[in-house]
């Protein structure tokens, strides 16, 4: 049935973003070709169109990009603070001014509606630049001057040397920020992997940086697959690694570096809780809910995929957030109306409905937003399931995708025991409208965010990060330079 | 005192859950001196020691890292206090564990006494130097505050068998983490001793748990051992160490490498940090602008 | 191009056997629980969630319904100390007639006045369909005794007032005499005979969205009609999250009683931008149901003249300037 007001197609223009028909590897200050020649294509996730072809690093070329990396070290690192900030202020600068062609291509190559690119992702991306700028040449007042090691008091912090960075696909360009701005700004080089599903926009940023003037082989790019980002974590000349990705990947990283002087932070799953309690405010929670588990199609490592309603409003809470969801616009990426996009890959759509069957078969209730899916592309509807306890897969399993889990509880007890009732970590919610439970509630949860009241807030100056099996090391804020010095 | 008597020997024991065990598996080991003389048969502690002690100390970990700092401080503060008490018993086993003079051991205890009067002050600050305000773009009020890891896995040093073992157990215990310490192999009385202060100092049972033996036999579990949250590899050797390392990554235990340390230096805060978590927590604060309504 | 679903048909849970509602107005401290008993408001998200719907890109087809649906729902308004009945009259004329070059354009739903106008506009109006609204009851302060109050809402519908527009005692509710506040809407709506009743909180006053919600749910339980956010005599009228939490309350009134009740926003809203936000708050908030100048209205003036302009620059594709409207 025809919506009396219905939205006419409101599509952001693609013009604003010229992909070039391949790309090379972003090296020592130019692009040029894998070593072995290799190439892979990049589609839009929403169509399934090939956008581009870029170059498939191997082992050669991380070998090249390091070799980059470390000669750029040595000037690099010993650029005044206040030089080296200004070079990251003039890219947080050309991100701004860049930020519509940016966010277009970021949704052509993720499948994100362009609503989040646009509102989340580049002011983020830009921001997340600033603020790392300005730590350049204020390093020695973060509070890092005293060591234990070598018995050195007082000693000003260094930075390690090369960076070897692998980031996921869910927030690509994002991630790269929360990589390359506070590397860049504490004095190392570095050299990024994107995932290979999306490689353009670290690509487009390759050119940013010659824009900014930033010398040769500070920043270097590899386009690849896992095995490039395996041959960087496991190249003897690099000295951190950073990774965000799946949970196996980290552990893998983690006994690939045991035995070395390497350092690591590692931000990996999740399966977030998001506790609605009696007295929360409800249109409010139900927002939260959706915002936690529906942002970026729910592929997101911090996402409240598990949700905790206490039992006395479960049937509010679960009509409300139906109805709302009803209301949820599912389709092209582009369009400004968006508010549902694409799932990034078909293997991971895959993943999803694998583990929707599962919930399905082991008894869990599913119930889907009545919406139309397009015929091209990856895409899924806004699922939950009710009836979901502890021992359901959909309740332990990160699903990495639209599909939320409905468990209740009883007291804040229980509330607290389920939700930490997992190997991860890393995100949390609390909806009251009691101050004191918030505060206790909080205190409890073993997760490295909590949201009270809220759900899936960033700012750089906010550490983030998780506990447990959600990896380790805070990325953002004061915290997140550590990871990048010899302290 | 008097020529002819004969003196008691002390039997050591663990130390686990606040009670002084023997080893489940009944072993024990000959302990001897720098010289080689014997001084007393310690309890060689099994996997199962090991997995008692883990328990124990996840046990104790609600309650203590939910004591306030103040109270933790107190506490440790306490254990400098019981330390002096028994002086010259740590300076005969620790001049015997390691073979110094009488006059260097002293000193060594001294240091070690004095550590913990550090770390006790440390407890209630910590959380100021490494937590704080976060100023976000947006109508959020926004802390980072540290937290306890959780059960810490302790490979004591091997050499410095008291003052080191002091540096790596206050650390931990002190920002509310419980720990399962594995006392220098050849050298454990000194840590065995330690327990019988720990008992008398008001800290709660199980937040230290002390276990003598082979280091490699007792690391092993406690580093592929699912309920441990971090592994401070102090007294593994660099093969040691890297295979402890990799059996750690199983549930991503966050872990810290062996590195030369001068246990005499100022210990910075590098060792409180290193099994903290940071926990951020996001609360809207209302509207920024004039936007009518607003609380 | 999105899609979206038709509306949903929920098995609501309250739409038979709600709670008693009856009895939250049986004595003051009954009333005071349960209107403390609502869900409490979260300032932030409900802000968040406004601007949110305000960056719904609405183009072509859409805008020109849009435009025309929100010229319908338009209570064209003056309400000036210097109102003479020269001026009461152009207004009507507008209403009626709004762009004198396209007769298709929709007339607006009323012509809102002060009581003494309401005879003037009532002749002005007969058999155009526009409805004649009056703010009454010692409007905007509303600081007169019930007699006077009534006696001023008397006067409006004898003098053919379809629609009345009342002010509740915030002095009353502040102090958190809610029961009082509630009989007065009820004598109020009693006087009103067959003409609708919109309520005014002015809820630039009420100050917190905790109040608003309360203030919406006491006067949905009283017998408004509507329920409208402000007089537009002080600084903060009506805003995109004080209407989206009125939205949500006749929402929830209507799924727990079976009872639809009107919005109106009023005050601020000047241009066709602004206005149409207000229609995506009423599309994906209550429903279309309310996308009907009998259940959403918009309490304004020079809102019109940009509606116009920007209807004449779809027709035309060309920018109208003001010398193309009329100046009433």
């Amino acid at each position: 049935m025809a919506s009396v007001f219905a939205y006419a197609p409101a599509p952001e223009s693609r013009s604003v973003v010229d992909i070039a028909p391949s790309y090379g590897l972003f090296i020592d200050g130019e692009f040029a070709e894998a070593a072995d020649g290799k190439v892979f294509k990049t589609v839009s996730p929403s169509t399934e169109e090939v956008l581009s072809e870029v170059a498939q690093a191997g082992t050669e070329d991380v070998d090249r990009a390091v070799k980059a990396a470390r000669r750029a070290f040595e000037k690099w690192s010993a650029l005044p603070g206040s030089e080296r900030a200004k070079y990251l202020f003039r890219i947080a600068r050309i991100i701004q001014e860049r930020s519509r062609e940016l966010a277009v291509l970021e949704t052509l190559d993720n499948g994100k509606p362009i609503r989040e690119t646009r509102d989340a992702d580049l002011p983020l991306v830009a921001a997340h630049f600033f603020y790392y700028a300005g730590w350049a040449d204020k390093l020695d007042h973060a509070g890092f001057g005293r060591r234990a090691t070598e018995g050195i008091a007082g000693a000003n912090p260094r930075p390690l040397g090369v960076a070897g960075q692998i980031i996921p696909w869910n927030f690509p360009l994002l991630m790269l920020a929360w990589k390359i701005a506070p590397a860049l700004a504490t004095g190392n080089t570095v050299v990024l992997k994107p995932a290979e599903t999306t490689p353009l926009s670290a690509l487009f940023f390759a050119d940013i940086c010659r824009q900014a003037g930033l010398p040769k082989g500070v920043v270097n790019i590899l386009t690849g697959y896992g095995d490039a980002g395996e041959a960087l974590v496991a190249h003897p000349d690099v000295n951190k690694v950073a990774f965000t990705g799946s949970t196996a990947v980290g552990k893998a990283i983690a006994r690939q570096i045991a035995g070395t002087g390497k350092k690591a932070t590692l931000e990996l799953g999740g399966k977030g809780a998001n506790i609605v309690f009696d007295d929360a405010p409800v249109d409010q929670a139900v927002e939260g809910i959706v915002t936690g588990i529906f942002f970026n199609q729910g592929q997101v490592c911090c996402a409240g995929s598990r949700l905790l309603v206490q039992e006395s409003v479960h049937d509010e809470v679960l009509h409300a957030l139906k109805r709302r969801l009803s209301t949820l616009r599912l389709g092209d990426p582009l369009d400004k109306n968006t508010d549902i996009g694409a799932i990034n890959s078909a293997e991971q759509l895959a993943r999803i409905g694998a583990l929707v069957e599962t919930g399905e078969a082991e008894g869990a209730e599913r119930w889907s937003a009545p919406c139309e899916l397009p015929s091209a592309g990856y895409w899924f509807a806004p699922t939950l399931f009710t009836g979901v306890s502890q021992a359901h897969t959909v309740a332990r399993d990160e699903i990495f995708g639209p599909v939320l889990s409905v468990l209740t509880f009883r007291t804040p007890d229980e509330a607290v025991a389920k939700a930490n009732n997992t190997q991860y970590g890393l995100s949390a919610g609390i909806w009251t409208e009691k101050g004191s439970r918030i505060l206790a509630v909080a205190n409890k949860l073993r997760a490295g965010v909590v949201w009270a009241n809220t759900f899936n807030k960033f700012d750089p100056t906010s550490p983030f990060g998780g506990y447990k099996e959600s990896g380790f090391g805070r990325e953002g804020g004061r915290h997140g330079l550590e990871a990048y010095l010899d302290v | 005192m008097s020529d002819g008597r004969l003196s008691v020997f002390k039997t050591y024991k663990l130390y686990v859950g606040g009670k002084f065990p023997r080893s489940e598996s009944g072993r024990v080991y000959e302990v001897n001196d720098s010289k080689g003389r014997w001084l007393a048969n310690a309890p060689q502690s099994s996997r199962k020691d090991a997995r008692d002690a883990v328990v124990a100390a996840r046990k104790a970990f609600g309650g203590w890292s939910g004591a306030t700092a103040y109270n933790r401080g107190q506490i440790l503060y306490r254990v400098a206090e019981m330390l002096e008490g028994r002086r010259e018993q740590f300076v005969r086993e620790v001049a015997e564990a390691e073979g110094l003079s009488k006059s260097k051991a002293a000193a060594v205890v001294d240091a070690a006494v004095d550590r913990w009067v550090w770390y006790a002050g440390w407890t209630d600050k910590i959380g100021q130097i490494v937590g704080g305000a976060n100023p976000v773009a947006g109508p959020f009020f926004n802390l980072s505050t540290p937290e306890p890891t959780g059960v810490v896995a302790v490979l004591a040093p091997q050499e410095s068998s008291f003052l080191g073992l002091v540096s790596v157990i206050a650390p931990v215990i002190a920002t509310g983490n419980t720990a399962v310490v594995v006392a220098s192999a050849d050298a454990p009385l000194p840590a065995l001793s330690l327990g019988e202060v720990l008992a008398t100092s008001d800290l709660p049972g199980g937040v230290v748990n002390i276990l003598s033996g082979r280091t490699a036999e007792l690391a092993a579990p406690l580093a592929s051992h699912q309920d441990v949250n971090a592994i401070d590899l102090t007294g593994a050797d660099a093969g040691l160490a890297k295979e402890l390392e990799i059996a750690a990554a199983d549930n991503l235990k966050r872990t810290l490498r062996p590195q030369a340390v001068d246990w005499s230096a100022d210990p910075g805060t590098h060792r409180l940090t290193a099994f903290l978590e940071t926990k951020t927590v996001w609360h809207p604060t209302g509207a920024l602008g004039a936007s009518g309504s607003s609380y | 191009m999105p899609t979206t679903a038709a509306s949903p048909k929920l098995s609501a849970p309250f739409e038979q056997g709600g709670p008693p509602l009856a009895d939250a107005t049986a004595s003051d401290s009954a009333l005071r629980r349960f209107l403390h008993g609502l869900p409490g408001v979260d300032t932030v998200g409900l802000e968040a969630r406004a601007a949110s719907l305000g960056t719904r890109s609405i183009k072509t087809t859409a805008k020109a319904y849009a435009i025309d649906l929100a010229i319908s729902m338009i209570d064209l308004t003056t309400l000036e100390g210097a109102d003479t009945p020269g001026k009461v009259r152009a207004l009507a004329a507008k209403a009626v007639n709004p762009d004198p070059t396209d007769r298709t354009t929709p007339r607006t739903a009323a012509v809102c006045v002060y009581p003494d106008m309401a005879a003037t506009a009532a002749a002005a109006l007969a058999g155009s369909g526009v409805k004649v609204a009056s703010v009454a009851t010692a409007f905007p302060a509303g600081r007169a005794a019930l007699d006077v109050k009534l006696a001023d809402v008397r006067d409006a519908v004898a003098a053919g007032a379809d629609e009345i527009d009342m002010v509740i005692d915030r002095g009353a509710f502040l102090s958190g005499r809610y029961l009082k506040v509630y009989e007065e809407i009820v004598a109020v709506k009693a006087e009103c005979g067959s003409a609708r009743l919109k309520v005014i909180f002015e809820t630039g006053e009420l100050s917190t969205y905790d109040n608003i919600r309360r203030a919406s749910w006491l006067g949905m339980l009283a017998g408004a009609d509507f329920i409208k956010t402000s007089t537009g005599k002080v600084a903060t009228n009506a805003t995109p999250a004080n209407t989206l939490l009125m939205l949500e309350a006749v929402r929830d009134f209507r799924e727990q009683t079976g009872v639809q009740i009107g919005v109106k926003p009023a005050g601020g809203i000047r241009t066709t931008k602004d206005a149409i936000k207000f229609l995506v708050l009423v599309n994906e908030t209550a429903g279309e149901d309310w996308l009907d100048n009998h259940w959403f209205r918009f309490g304004a003036s020079s809102l019109l003249n940009d509606l116009l302009m920007q209807r004449q620059k779809l027709s035309t594709g060309r920018y109208s300037g003001p010398d193309y409207v009329t100046v009433d």
